[in-house]
């Protein structure tokens, strides 16, 4: 892309193409650091200041309470996701930081579903819960508000079966994940 | 004890023995220790400047520079210097005073969120919310500001908590709690070997030196591994001085305005060793043409320096004072034959007789800017400690002056501030008083920061201001001649100020001198004045800076 300096015109269709990197596979970050305040705004900033779009965020206490574990999950090309991470290691208040594998990691995500049930879909919607291994938390006379843990895949399963129905609001805490077997996160 | 007289305390525990800035309303208990707390104090006419001024002390000692400044305006004030001192790596503690505790957020008087501000442009900071933090603070801001690769630190202080009286015990104030905070020292001695092993092979092997090298304090282990080898030296622009500018091996700065024997030669190279330097877009050129038959070994401090922008193929993290010495031992150790330079070395030597560096001398008596950094370099011997602002005259000092040692040679490099000449010119002087300080200035830049003129004279801070005074802001009428159809567009300065009268009025020496035979004598007077003296040396005009890499070329296509 052409110099600062120079006169030539650059054509908007070459500046979208060359910005165009968020096209790898999703990643899963699991970020320690120290649980002190303004930490979650240097390891956003530093994500916002690459052009990485956060996919989910998770952050809360560990076995540690000194220590707090963010959950981040994006889109991006290998390289960058790299950069990003060595980045991170920079900041002073974060400890480790692992791109979590996807065939050795388990990660889970809840979700709360309000969907609007008359009499009939009503039935429909607590059996498509219980196939989904969902909980019915709340109901009212027009709506049905399922709990439901799982995969992020899981989730947007259940969320694509049940728009039919009126999906009145979604909220979804963004994954969390764990190292399988012995090894540490 | 009060916590700002702890806090002096800490500052002389570190070491230091003068700091920049300006008082204000949220840091008036600051000042208040600093009265009488044995540390020197130079008010400075401006934030900027004190920010640049510290930056100026740390870069031409190798210790950290401090600059304090109020909340609000005196704090957003410092951003530029901070910003500056990230992407030059200059160890620099910014201490800045804030609202109270119950005005936090609350847009009070005076209250800018400095934190915030500063955060994507600064290695780390701290915002007191107990006021027994602050002595471990200080001493953590110190350790974060010169470990590691170095940068800026800032400490932001409530005025509430900075007046509270707080138990202070100096050696639990001095222990260092950062459990995220690691940094790579020793680099990894089978990496190193490989490195001699690759410097061994290579028939076309150049080191290309960054300031990472003068911030290591590793100038005498690059010259006894480039000696030891034989091998030819290039430096960035922050590099210079980290090898003799007179070496028979020093082959000239490389990037956009260097020689044409350094950018042929990273061209050519087929082992590029890259010691504290971070393949630059300056240096680059055009990415996908830069050094295309080169393997590289990246030595740095930053392991986010390793493969940003270019990929190593032997990347070795960690401290170039440590790493030099093993590298230069281990090739030694192989006893490599140099015959296998020796076409390597024709070659450097026919670009260097075929492109030395060339301008057109003086017509009717008119002073070429080249001609007067020659001047500046005869009339010193070299002996002096130069500043710069940025554009032309930057890169015409950079070519012409040749710098022997580390920290002689101060600009601002990454940010490419203008103004930085002359208030880092006075934190060098004030760091190393017995040595001669010239900024080199541009007319263009100079009147950004012309305010610190009487920072000089109010604390007797002997600097000489030079100007290259072309009356445009030259770099930018060189590129809009070259590659904007000359269409000059808000480059032309006039003639205003009369630099004399204004150097008189802030209690200075002013002088003028505008033909080419004149130039040396000034100097030498100015020079022997005692204090402040600016020269305002009136250069050719439109005087263009060559060579020149054009803007998205490779190298191999440099111009003039």
């Amino acid at each position: 892309m052409g110099e600062p300096g120079t006169k030539e015109v650059l054509r908007l269709e070459d500046l979208e193409a060359a910005g165009n990197i968020h096209t790898g596979r999703k990643h899963v970050l699991s970020v320690l650091v120290e649980n002190k305040p303004g930490v979650l705004t240097r390891v956003a900033g530093l994500f916002a200041r690459r052009g990485f779009n956060i996919g989910t965020l998770a952050v809360g206490p560990t076995e540690d309470e000194s220590i707090s574990r963010i959950t981040i999950t994006l889109d991006g090309a290998s390289h960058p996701i790299d950069q990003v991470t060595k980045q991170l290691h920079k900041l002073v208040n974060v400890i480790k930081i692992r791109d979590l594998e996807p065939e050795e990691t388990i990660a889970r995500e809840m979700a709360l579903f309000k969907i609007s049930a008359d009499g009939v879909s009503r039935a429909e919607i607590m059996q498509l819960a219980d196939i989904f291994r969902g909980r019915i938390i709340d109901v009212s006379s027009r709506t049905v508000t399922v709990e439901l843990t799982g995969t992020a895949d899981k989730i947007e399963g259940f969320e694509s079966m049940v728009r039919q129905f009126g999906l009145v609001e979604m909220v979804r805490t963004g994954e969390i994940a764990i190292a399988r077997g012995r090894s540490q996160t | 004890m009060r916590a700002v007289d702890a806090m002096m305390e800490c500052l002389k525990a570190e070491g230091v023995d003068a700091v920049f800035g300006i008082p204000g309303g949220a840091n008036l208990p600051t000042y208040d220790a600093l009265y009488d707390a044995g540390i020197r104090s130079i008010l400075c006419r401006h934030e900027q400047g004190a920010g640049h001024a510290a930056e100026g002390y740390a870069k031409a000692s190798g210790r950290v520079g401090v600059a304090l400044a109020t909340s609000g305006p005196g704090a957003t004030n410092l951003v530029t210097p901070i910003a500056d001192a990230m992407l030059d790596s200059v160890p620099t503690v910014f201490i800045t005073g804030q609202v109270r505790t119950d005005l936090l957020g609350t847009d009070g008087f005076q209250e800018a969120d400095v934190m915030g501000i500063t955060m994507p442009v600064i290695k780390h900071s701290f915002q007191v919310l107990d006021p027994r933090e602050i002595p471990h603070m200080i001493h953590e801001a110190f350790h974060v500001a010169r470990s590691g690769r170095p940068g800026p630190v800032l400490v932001d202080i409530p005025q509430d908590l900075s007046r509270a009286d707080i138990p202070y015990d100096p050696s639990e104030a001095q222990k260092v709690d950062l459990p995220g905070y690691k940094n790579f020292a020793e680099g990894n001695a089978k990496q190193i070997r490989i490195a001699a092993k690759a410097l061994a092979n290579a028939r076309r092997p150049i080191l290309y030196v960054g300031g990472g090298v003068v911030n290591g304090n590793a100038a005498e282990e690059l010259t006894e591994l480039a000696v030891a080898g034989g091998f030819p030296v290039t430096c960035t622009l922050m590099g210079l001085g980290a090898f003799p500018g007179t070496h028979e091996q020093w082959v000239g700065m490389l990037g956009m305005h260097g020689t044409r024997t350094a950018n042929y030669a990273m061209d050519n190279a087929d082992l590029i060793v890259a010691i504290g330097a971070r393949f630059d877009d300056r240096i680059t050129g055009k990415m996908s043409e830069f050094a295309p038959r080169a393997k590289f070994v990246h030595i740095d401090i930053d392991p986010a320096e390793i493969s940003k922008n270019v990929p190593a193929h032997i990347p070795i993290v960690g401290d170039t004072k440590l790493i030099l010495p093993k590298l230069t031992a281990e090739y030694r150790a192989l006893e490599a034959d140099r015959a296998r330079m020796d076409e390597w070395w024709q070659q450097l030597r026919r670009w260097q007789e075929e492109w030395p560096l060339k301008f057109e001398g003086p017509k009717d008596g008119d002073i070429p800017p080249q001609r007067m950094i020659q001047a500046l370099y005869s009339v010193t011997g070299g002996e002096a400690i130069l500043t710069s602002d940025v554009g032309q005259h930057q890169m015409w000092t950079a070519q012409h002056f040749h710098f022997t040692k580390p920290r002689r040679w101060i600009n601002s490099g990454g940010l490419g501030t203008m103004g930085f000449g002359l208030p880092s010119a006075i934190g060098a002087k004030v760091a190393q008083p017995d040595e001669l300080v010239v900024c080199v200035a541009g007319d263009g830049s100079l009147v950004m920061t012309c305010q610190e003129l009487a920072t000089a004279v109010e604390h007797d801070v002997d600097v000489k201001v030079f100007i290259m005074n072309n009356g445009y802001l030259g770099m930018v009428r060189q590129w809009q001649e070259l590659f904007w159809d000359k269409r000059y567009s808000s480059v032309d300065m006039g003639s205003s100020p009369d630099w004399v009268k204004l150097a008189e009025a802030f209690g200075a020496r002013g002088m003028r001198v505008d033909q080419d035979a004149d130039v040396e004598d000034a100097m030498r007077e100015a020079i022997g004045h005692e204090g402040p003296v600016v020269l305002d040396v009136r250069v050719r005009k439109e005087e263009n800076c060559y060579p020149m890499i054009p803007a998205g070329a490779a190298a191999r296509d440099m111009v003039g």
